[in-house]
């Protein structure tokens, strides 16, 4: 009885390890996709193309800013868990990038966007399949 | 077209350039050593990091015009060039699963080109 007792603490610590990656990994898609919005915002309004330039845009320097956080949480959650199992979140970044364009930037979508956007999300979870032996 | 050519090509440009930034971070790994000078004298580690400020310079310029609906699907092409350049310089395996990505990767692009007007 008391090891069935251990065993199952032990099952529920190792479910609440498996899902806290998958959790940071998620909250990263969705920072990295909001990083995406304010490059693209900031690129926009660039007046020449310069890598000064670039440095002195606020949207730009906090796009990026995010996107280095989103990158080092990503290391740090990777770390603890299959790269392969996490492919498939990583990837709603495209589905996150494309709705936030959609509402800010008013960007029309149509049916080959849309299955476009699909068949690259599914491609990327397909090929972190293939990274585990 | 809503997007213009020329910023696809730079989106491209930048996930060629990311990609062999990968291709230094991976070979400086095996080499790091949490040490500010070790650090700073690992020329994989710089190099990548060269790399990928390199590739955001194309990416910002290549997103400058047209849509990101369009233009950030592009950076899934890093993934592609990443596999073989694994294969090449590290030997990994291409698996069939990484070749049925790879096509579904390479069919979403074009839908998406079709869907750009």
């Amino acid at each position: 009885m008391n090891a069935a007792g251990v065993e199952s603490a032990d099952h529920v610590r190792s479910k609440a390890a498996k899902s806290r990656p998958t959790l940071i990994v998620f909250f990263c898609t969705v920072i990295g996709a909001v990083s995406q919005i304010l490059i693209k915002m900031g690129a926009g309004t660039l007046s020449h193309s310069s890598p000064i330039a670039m440095l002195a845009s606020p949207p730009l320097f906090a796009g990026y800013a995010l996107y280095g956080i989103s990158t080092i949480l990503l290391v740090l959650a990777l770390k603890h868990a299959e790269l392969s199992m996490l492919y498939p979140i990583i990837a709603l970044t495209y589905v996150w990038v494309a709705g936030l364009s959609v509402m800010i930037f008013h960007e029309p979508l149509n049916f080959f966007k849309v299955a476009g956007i699909a068949a690259i999300v599914l491609g990327v979870g397909v090929l972190g399949k293939g990274s585990k032996k | 077209m809503s997007t213009p050519l020329s910023s696809m090509l730079l989106v491209l440009m930048a996930s060629f350039i990311g990609s062999f930034g990968a291709v230094f971070l991976k070979a400086a790994s095996t080499r790091f050593v949490l040490n500010v000078r070790t650090l700073l004298t690992n020329y994989w580690l710089m190099a990548g990091i060269a790399l990928y400020l390199l590739s955001s310079y194309f990416f910002v310029l290549g997103v400058r015009k047209g849509e990101l609906t369009i233009l950030y699907p592009l950076v899934s092409l890093g993934y592609i060039w990443t596999l073989f350049w694994s294969r090449l310089f590290f030997n990994e395996p291409l698996t069939r699963n990484k070749f049925a990505g790879l096509g579904m990767i390479i069919g979403g692009i074009i839908l998406l080109q079709l869907g750009n007007r």
